[in-house]
């Protein structure tokens, strides 16, 4: 039997919740958008998750550096690999939604999408710091403290900045109406937040996947402590 | 104002003249109403209305959920292939401690 299933078995079960009433449920008719504000159910969740498997990585890259323990390290940086994987996804779904509604993949003057940008830079030279550190120590203390920087960025870029900047076409940035206002209805709610907190679940069922490979792999290599 | 309205209405004596009001004003309401409803047929955003009314969406619905259901049976079974490792691990390192003490 798998470690803690119920859990996992209601992430499951969630997605697949917001995958069948994604399609079946009434959204309100609205121009351009028309039935494409479905993908609210499967874009937005995904960053969702990226932002939570971001926030994790930063608390255990604190604990990581108040003591030193390298168990701390390796989940911080599997959870900043989730999340890098989340946000992957995310911009591909996001460019294809785009081209069919806002006239290309790539809006260049939408401050989210600079946000966006700007953020995976940070979490790509964090990646590159862990891959050009040889020595498991070192490696890990300067990616923590990177990783300190990393994620507050990361929420300034996505989160703080997209919402003071002038104008933008996501919803809930630059002046523009949140999903609260119209974009979103009472239906549309029942759906998103189950995806959302599905999509989180499912991220975080991979994060203790990969740690425990991690751990498993460092316990092989390294014979006398166990972690 | 009263006035005015007596003055109006006098033109219109005749019953007549009153039943034809009558269906003039009935006829511009119904009418309106008639051409409110097509136009918001015509402004109301083109969703997917038939392709759901066929039943087909269902189809879509169906894949989607065997796909993601695929992969997290996967996962499942990647997690249960990482504790059956955990534990063999475990039980190698107490075989070797075990054997060294001996």
């Amino acid at each position: 039997m798998i470690k803690n299933w119920w859990w996992k078995i209601g992430a499951i079960a969630l997605v697949l919740y917001s995958i069948a009433m994604g399609f079946l449920g009434n959204v309100p008719r609205l121009n351009i958008l028309n039935e494409t504000i479905r993908n609210l159910y499967f874009h937005v969740p995904l960053w969702f998750a990226m932002l939570v498997q971001m926030g994790i990585s930063w608390v255990f890259a604190l604990m990581y550096l108040n003591g030193y323990k390298i168990k701390y390290d390796i989940l911080s940086s599997r959870a900043a690999y989730v999340g890098g994987m989340f946000a992957l996804p995310g911009v591909i779904t996001g460019s294809i939604w785009a081209t069919y509604t806002w006239g290309k993949p790539w809006v260049a003057d939408d401050p989210k999408l600079q946000g966006v940008m700007a953020a995976m830079i940070v979490y790509f030279v964090y990646y590159l710091l862990r891959a050009l550190i040889p020595d498991a120590q070192t490696k890990a203390r300067i990616s923590a403290v990177y990783n300190i920087f990393a994620f507050i960025m990361t929420f300034v870029f996505i989160m703080i900045y997209p919402r003071l900047a002038p104008n933008s076409l996501h919803p809930g940035n630059g002046g523009n109406p949140a999903f609260g206002k119209y974009d979103m209805d009472n239906m549309m709610r029942l759906v998103f937040y189950p995806a959302c907190i599905g999509w989180i679940l499912m991220s975080v069922w991979l994060l203790t996947v990969l740690n425990r490979m991690k751990k498993l792999q460092y316990n092989l290599d390294n014979d006398e402590e166990e972690i | 104002m009263r006035k005015k309205f007596n003055l109006i209405m006098s033109r219109f004596d005749d019953l007549e003249m009153k039943r034809l009001l009558f269906f003039n004003f009935a006829f511009l309401i119904l009418n309106s109403f008639g051409f409110a409803q097509q136009t918001s047929i015509e402004d109301a955003p083109q969703m997917a209305d038939s392709f759901r009314a066929d039943g087909k969406i269902y189809v879509v619905v169906l894949v989607l959920s065997v796909v993601f259901a695929c992969l997290a049976t996967y996962l499942i079974i990647i997690d249960r292939k990482i504790s059956k490792l955990e534990r063999r691990i475990a039980e190698t390192k107490l075989n070797n401690k075990i054997a060294e003490v001996k």
